[in-house]
């Protein structure tokens, strides 16, 4: 990269983390916006409120002034008339003489319109040496009719070179022979000096109005902005789970009242989430209550109807085969009991995972090996599909162990003798395993109520494992402790599969699944 | 054999199990006797429930464990991991969650009971050159520059059939079949639990463990001799 390159880069990354910081700052701030609006607004009704009463008094002004000119000129007409009357315009001297006569007499005769030059035209062309040169256009005006007047730079005295803006009123003076013109120059240093200072005094205090202006509103969107500012942070901290954070109140306006009401919604809030935690509390008591005060009783049960069962063959024939129906009864019993108190446990949300960096093939095989005797009881045959390399996965195995068993006991229930297939795929993020059925399938919609509790596809069915009706349930809170997926798919004659998928390591975001979640297998067409 | 239970109706039907499999137990129902009845009846295994009036199982646990190595096996009516882990870390050897079957019992006591077969003289030795440990089989002795090392059966067993193959991975299945007797999968804490004590008494650094070494993923091994 060339050296004018970095720098261009350079240059554009300070750009944009300057418009980052002022688009943060902007979107961030409310009293910046708001004093940014009021700013705008209030300079442009006052730039046009402004402009408005110059441009107003400016023409009074200079209507006033072109009036007293107009009529300065009119005053002294007569005395121009009789001075010229006489006058021969090609006799250069008379002619000088009678404007000489003129210029004092007028200049004498009155200030009402301001001070005033005067200039004479004579009809004959440069026998007079004026220092202002009249445009044609004012003078063809002059003769065409009685007055005229036009806006020009004039000199501030008779003979000055300086020019300063001012007004020129000309008017016809008949002599004997020949029209004579006569002008009078007033400079408007005055006025113009007037419409400045208007000028300045409308500017200043319109900037003044303005700043005013914008002071209050920050001022008063302060006073909003604060508090709320503050409901802000608290309700940060509140959130952050400090719970005894409040807001301080003064006073009964509105701004009070947000801060009472939002003390209120704290103080509920608080008392609602020190209810939920000592029910939560309660649960665990409970539950671990529950455990002993039931299982100690059952211990002694169950070695009773074990001591019962070994000694049946002694019995007569009723009751030997109650001590059968006792002890298989128990069995159920008891893990009926293991299920409520681990769904408990997860309702009350003290179950914890211990994981531990496993291979999940042997979790796997661990899982089809307890499942043996019960696939021998359905008649169906187990067949694994493992990959031939080992897959490390950051797992609880009790609890994933629980799944699958959970999983292939739910399988051999509805294989109907046809084998179940276990499959495990795998990537680098994340670990599957699917099991497979090709029972009976699940109706369409079922596939989303198989994790409900205590739920049965078909009631009329019989179950020989005696499911307790939480196996799957808590294997979906098993699945979710390692945040995983466990997901079913059913379809009715083809069968069900599950699929449980795992993050690789924990805390990791599953995003996709390496195996799919409906079949793809070769028992389609059976 | 000394049975620690505070229920009645259960310690009855223990007693009935255990003598018709040929055990004498004795009873005591409540914590704080627990260590004086097993002060004379020198038991060769003790049967403990973990919630006691009086001094709790854990204390009462530990309180024999000063003493002794006499295996202990907890009777615990929670899975809760916390409650077998501070079990287990308080000295007991093994435990069976409430309701068991006798059978189950049974198989866990006489697996801590489990006499070994005469080898002769037996030693081995195992850990860094310049420590190593030296265990006389026979003899129940693990020493270490002439230094004995109290290891209570269990762990003396753990660390006998980590030394007996010294190249060899074992995972926790594997040990919890050759050391606790398990035939089917059981619970993997146990393992991790009782590697951690023995660590804590054989190695140097428990932190560094040379002796007993973690093979990440798969299980443990015995540090080369």
């Amino acid at each position: 990269m060339s050296a004018a390159a970095r720098a261009w880069r350079a240059v554009g990354t300070r750009a944009r983390r300057l418009r980052n910081l002022v688009v943060g700052t902007w979107q961030h701030s409310l009293q910046l916006r708001v004093a940014t609006t009021t700013l705008l607004v209030t300079g442009v009704v006052v730039l046009v409120i402004g402009i408005f009463i110059v441009d107003q008094v400016a023409e009074g002004v200079l209507r006033a002034k072109r009036e007293a000119a107009i009529q300065q000129a009119n005053v002294g007409l007569d005395s121009a008339r009789s001075a010229f009357l006489d006058v021969d315009s090609s006799d250069a001297g008379a002619v000088q003489k009678a404007r000489s006569q003129v210029i004092s007499t007028l200049s004498a005769n009155g200030r009402s319109a301001g001070l005033f030059n005067i200039t004479v035209e004579s009809p004959t062309p440069s026998d007079l040496t004026n220092s202002v040169k009249i445009s044609a256009g004012l003078r063809d005006a002059v003769k065409d009719h009685d007055l005229a007047v036009q806006y020009a730079p004039v000199p501030l005295t008779p003979t000055g070179t300086k020019r300063v803006p001012g007004l020129i009123v000309g008017e016809p003076v008949q002599a004997r022979t020949g029209l004579f013109e006569l002008y009078y120059l007033f400079p408007l240093t005055a006025e113009q000096q007037t419409i400045a200072l208007l000028q300045r005094t409308v500017l200043l205090s319109g900037l003044g109005l303005v700043l005013l202006v914008v002071a209050i509103a920050m001022l008063v969107t302060r006073q909003v902005v604060r508090p709320v500012r503050v409901a802000a942070r608290t309700a940060g901290r509140l959130a952050e789970g400090d719970l005894s954070q409040r807001i301080s109140v003064r006073g009964t306006d509105d701004i009070a009242r947000l801060g009472r009401s939002f003390n209120d919604m704290a103080g509920s809030l608080q008392r609602q989430i020190r209810r939920l935690e000592d029910l939560s509390r309660l649960q665990r008591r409970f539950t671990s209550d529950v455990s002993h005060e039931l299982r100690t009783p059952l211990t002694t049960i169950r070695m009773a109807a074990e001591l019962l069962h070994a000694g049946r063959d002694e019995f007569p024939p009723e009751l030997s085969r109650s001590a059968e129906l006792l002890r298989a009864e128990l069995d159920r019993f008891e893990s009926l009991l293991d299920d409520l108190l681990e769904i408990s446990r997860y309702d009350a949300g003290v179950a914890s995972l211990e994981s531990e960096t496993t291979d999940i093939r042997g979790v796997v095989t661990t899982s089809v090996d307890a499942s043996r005797m019960l696939a021998e009881r359905h008649g169906s045959e187990v067949v694994v599909d493992l990959p031939n390399r080992p897959v490390p996965v950051d797992i609880d195995a009790r609890r994933v162990e629980r799944i699958l068993r959970n999983l292939l006991g739910n399988a051999l229930d509805h294989s109907e003798g046809k084998p179940v297939v276990v499959t495990v795929g795998y990537d680098d993020d994340a670990v599957a395993v699917t099991v497979r059925d090709h029972g009976v399938g699940l109706r369409p919609g079922e596939a989303g109520l198989v994790f409900n509790r205590f739920w049965r596809g078909d009631p009329s069915r019989s179950r020989l494992t005696g499911g307790t009706g939480l196996g799957l349930a808590i294997s979906l809170e098993d699945a979710r402790l390692h945040d995983g997926w466990l997901q079913a798919w059913g379809e009715r004659g083809k069968g069900a599969q599950f699929r449980l998928t795992l993050p690789r390591q924990a805390g990791h975001t599953l995003l996709t699944s390496p195996l799919p979640l409906g079949p793809d297998d070769e028992y389609e067409d059976e | 054999m000394l049975v620690v239970d505070d229920d009645s109706a259960l310690a009855e039907m223990l007693g009935i199990v255990l003598r018709t499999d040929g055990f004498e137990p004795a009873f005591v129902p409540d914590g704080s006797r627990a260590l004086q009845a097993f002060r004379e009846t020198k038991p060769d295994v003790v049967l403990l429930d973990l919630m006691l009036p009086g001094l709790s199982g854990i204390d009462v646990c530990r309180a024999i464990r000063a003493e002794s190595g006499t295996p202990i096996i907890m009777l615990t009516a929670k899975s809760d991991t916390v409650d077998v882990v501070l079990g287990l870390e308080s000295g007991a050897d093994d435990y069976v969650v409430k309701p068991f079957k006798p059978k189950e019992l049974v198989a866990r006591m006489r697996a801590r009971l489990r006499h070994h077969e005469d080898v002769g003289s037996e030693t081995l030795t195992i850990g860094p050159l310049d420590a190593p440990l030296t265990i006389d089989v026979p003899a129940h002795q693990v020493t270490r520059d002439g230094g004995q090392i109290a290891l209570t059966p269990l762990e003396f067993d753990l660390l006998v059939a980590l030394a007996r193959k010294p190249r060899q991975v074992f995972t926790r299945e594997v040990l919890l079949e050759q050391v606790w007797g398990y035939r089917h999968a059981a619970d993997t804490r146990l393992v991790n639990v009782h590697v951690q004590r023995l660590r804590s008494k054989v190695e140097r650094d428990p932190e560094r463990p040379e002796v007993v070494l973690t093979v990440r993923g798969v299980g443990y091994k015995a540090g080369p001799p």
